[in-house]
């Protein structure tokens, strides 16, 4: 019994870190970015909290509004 | 301006993924668009603003940028004086969308006899040809 018990704590806890994996992979897929690609072949990516970011990604929001309608 | 409508038309057809597409200049001018005028107008507009707005955010010359939001993502391409917006759903094959808009953006710039597709090589009709068996094979 003690076997099977530790067996389920095992998958309990594997269970519980899988799915804090897969939230926080989902999350950071949902968070806003932009990518900006140069001349040069650099790439810089931004990501929502800073000011500027912030301001290209409302940028990117009103485009977005506009190709919905 | 037949074969802006030819890019955008073979645009809509290679990605499934492109919901909205206009090509315009560096003043905001619309050249081409898959959606209706007064559309593509905004969307142009917005777009040259957010091109703008990214600019500074480097030292170099800025060729293309895309932009996720949890409802789509917005892509902005460049090629010399002409810039290609496009929008998705959310979380497109980003390298893909960002092919077919340069292709679509190449496609402009091209004289209408350039943009005819070349003649494919023809193919010799395939011969069937039989290797005779070698007399060792055909004896056992």
């Amino acid at each position: 019994m003690p076997r099977r018990r530790v067996l389920a704590v095992a998958a309990a806890a594997a269970g519980s870190a899988a799915g804090a994996v897969f939230l926080r992979r989902r999350a950071t897929r949902r968070r806003e970015r932009a990518e900006l690609y140069f001349a040069d072949g650099s790439l810089v990516t931004l990501t929502q909290g800073s000011p500027e970011p912030d301001q290209l990604l409302a940028h990117a929001r009103d485009l977005l509004a506009a190709a919905r309608g | 301006m037949a074969q802006a409508a030819d890019a955008l038309a073979h645009l809509t057809e290679i990605s499934t993924q492109i919901q909205a597409a206009v090509v315009f200049d560096r003043e905001g001018t619309v050249l081409g668009s898959i959606v209706d005028d007064e559309r593509a107008g905004r969307i142009a507009e917005k777009a040259l603003e957010l091109f703008r707005a990214a600019e500074k955010q480097g030292n170099q010359e800025l060729v293309q940028l895309d932009a996720s939001l949890p409802d789509g993502t917005v892509f902005v391409v460049r090629d010399a004086d002409r810039l290609i917006a496009a929008t998705t759903g959310p979380e497109p094959t980003v390298g893909l969308v960002f092919y077919d808009l340069k292709t679509c953006l190449r496609g402009f710039g091209e004289e209408p006899s350039k943009t005819k597709p070349k003649p494919k090589p023809r193919r010799a009709s395939a011969k069937r040809t039989t290797t005779p068996r070698k007399k060792d094979d055909a004896a056992s």
